[in-house]
């Protein structure tokens, strides 16, 4: 392979001098990647910059392009003006419960789907299918009656409860099982007088925890980052992260060191989920990629 | 024991040769009953959540559009297709509708073609790829809220950073709020600076499932670098490519965050003065939340159902014919 490639890269054979996959990159692609990383870095790094000094830097015509020393003083005013330690809180609880809920659901209905059999099992999978194409969010208007009959309205309740599963963690979790999980192991655990709740708990789940564990990342930061239907259930008293941010902006006057001071810390444990899991994130939008 | 699972290969289990009567044992049909339950038990917390959070809200939407229900009421009053009516007369639904078209392939269309672009470099020999992958992947992780609120304020009229740098370059500030089609502009920005990375990596993986030898194939024939992309790899990115139009189409006809946000007027839903970034969407979260006219926001929602229905239905008969002509040109 290596061998039909070498002449390529220096013989005159034609124009074509990059190759595909193959060559070590040249100094100009790299180039390409740092300014594209460098512009999909620089909103963030602007937020802390400005959060880190005073908006006064904001009229300057030339701004600062390093921090200052006021991002804790800002910080903390965030915490002063709307209940951010209660929104944090919040929005752990609310991504926690609906993580644990959604995997749990999808793992279970993926194993159903993909290894068991029951009549109608196709046509059901083909609606979960089809109702990943359903934009659920239309259905916000009912979904808010039905809220304030129940007297949720103001409660975490109204933000757990609709988002407890979703179409995209079954289908996802049902191409796995069927990839990964085979049908000898769940025969010898039958063999062995497992029920299926045990198949399920000691043979399905240790054999799709990497794609289990991308599903909750993912649903995590779907539910962290959520905002239309916190925003129309939640007050200002009770927020998420999201909603308390939008609150943080919406005054009469918008001071933009508190702002966003109040949006890089919305975004630092996202961003340590990142760090720490990037390679894993990675693998599973890919893997899921190929698969789509 | 093989009955239970759904071996594809297994032969199907009904004509079993008659056996002699035996009795089971408690024991035996406990397990029986359990591999029969089984499924329906564990897919059945999916139907039953997404049939009261998911299917009944979506049709109770079409119940409630035919009435006349203010936010605090405890039931409506029927008034027919009268919401409709009036939403056909309704120039700002037009203009929402409209505002939402062009932000939407604004964000795209460039999304795409970068996307492509940048998978195309990653897919290069490169030190650190996973690296460079994660790095890709960093605006994703910001929230919808902080992002919209940032872009606000880098393409801030008076103070913003973008028209601070025009005019040191010598070039005439953007009114990036009220000129309609730059509000688009920078909106469009927001979701491709967010989404982009997300896509690289999709065709990326698709990229890397083209087989080997095609492309070997293409170097002995003589094919060019150029050539090799637009004639060979292009082509087997087409399914991929079309995945992404169409969840960018499910997510970006739904846009509210970004506009909403985006605001001069913080906390206004208006999307501008002249509600010139408005999105259908945020029209619908007025409608229903500040005026309080629930079944005229149900009707907008029902609207909304239907032209992203409308969408996916000319995504799919795209892609049919994209992938026949793939077919004719091999």
């Amino acid at each position: 392979m290596t061998a039909l490639t070498v002449p390529d890269r220096r013989a005159p054979v034609r124009r074509g001098r990059r190759g595909f996959g193959d060559q070590r990159a040249r100094f100009w692609v790299y180039g390409l990647l740092i300014a594209f990383l460098l512009g999909s870095a620089f909103p963030i790094y602007w937020s802390f910059l400005v959060a880190s000094r005073d908006s006064g830097m904001l009229t300057e015509q030339i701004p600062p392009l390093l921090p200052g020393g006021n991002f804790f003083a800002n910080a903390s005013r965030v915490f002063d003006t709307v209940p951010f330690w209660k929104a944090l809180g919040n929005s752990v609880i609310v991504g926690g419960v609906v993580t644990l809920t959604t995997v749990f659901f999808s793992t279970l209905a993926g194993f159903a789907f993909a290894k068991l059999r029951f009549r109608g099992r196709n046509g059901l999978f083909l609606f979960v299918v089809a109702t990943l194409a359903v934009p659920t969010q239309l259905g916000i208007i009912p979904l808010y009656i039905a809220m304030s009959d129940f007297g949720w309205t103001g409660t975490l309740w109204a933000v757990m409860v609709p988002n407890l599963v979703t179409a995209v963690g079954v289908f996802w979790m049902r191409q796995y099982t069927a990839q990964v999980l085979p049908y000898e192991l769940i025969e010898a655990a039958r063999v062995d007088g497992c029920s299926m709740i045990r198949v399920y708990w000691h043979v399905c789940l240790p054999a799709v925890r990497p794609a289990a564990a991308f599903l909750a990342m993912f649903v995590f930061m779907t539910s962290w980052n959520d905002f239309m239907w916190p925003l129309i259930v939640l007050n200002a008293e009770n927020p998420t992260v999201q909603v308390a941010l939008e609150k943080l902006q919406s005054g009469y006057y918008v001071d933009y060191s508190l702002v966003l001071a109040g949006t890089t810390l919305a975004t630092i444990p996202i961003l340590i989920i990142l760090i720490l899991l990037g390679r894993q994130i990675v693998a599973g939008i890919m893997h899921g990629a190929v698969k789509g | 024991m093989s009955e239970t699972i759904a071996r594809p290969v297994s032969p199907p289990a009904s004509p079993a040769p008659p056996r002699p009567p035996t009795k089971l044992t408690l024991r035996q049909r406990l397990s029986i009953a359990d591999v029969k339950i089984a499924p329906w038990l564990y897919i059945s917390p999916f139907f039953i959540l997404f049939a009261i959070t998911g299917l009944f809200p979506l049709l109770f939407t079409a119940y409630v559009s035919l009435f006349d229900w203010e936010l605090l009421d405890e039931t409506g009053t029927f008034i027919g297709l009268e919401n409709y009516t009036e939403l056909f007369g309704d120039a700002q639904f037009w203009n929402s509708l409209v505002n939402t078209i062009s932000i939407f392939l604004l964000s795209s269309i460039p999304q795409v073609i970068i996307a492509v672009l940048l998978a195309a470099l990653l897919n290069t020999n490169l030190r650190a790829s996973t690296g460079w992958r994660v790095g890709v992947l960093l605006p994703y992780v910001a929230s919808l809220v902080a992002v919209g609120i940032i872009f606000g304020n880098l393409f801030g009229v008076q103070f913003g950073l973008v028209n601070n740098t025009l005019e040191i370059l010598g070039l005439d500030p953007v009114n990036w709020q009220n000129d309609r089609f730059a509000s688009h502009v920078a909106i469009a920005m927001m979701v491709n600076w967010r989404w982009t990375g997300y896509n690289t990596l999709i065709v990326l993986a698709a990229m890397q499932a083209i087989p080997r030898d095609l492309i070997e194939a293409a170097v002995m024939d003589g094919a060019g670098a150029a050539r090799r992309f637009f004639s060979v790899v292009l082509p087997l990115l087409r399914p991929t490519l079309i995945f992404v139009v169409i969840t960018s189409t499910i997510g970006g006809l739904q846009i509210f965050t970004e506009p909403k946000l985006f605001s001069e007027l913080p906390g206004s839903s208006n999307g501008g003065a002249q509600n010139q970034f408005q999105t259908v969407t945020l029209y619908l979260y007025q409608s229903g939340f500040q005026f309080q006219d629930l079944g005229y926001a149900s009707a907008i929602a029902w609207m909304l159902f239907l032209v992203i229905i409308i969408f996916a239905i000319a995504n799919f008969l795209l892609t049919r014919r994209l992938a026949a002509s793939g077919e004719a040109d091999r």
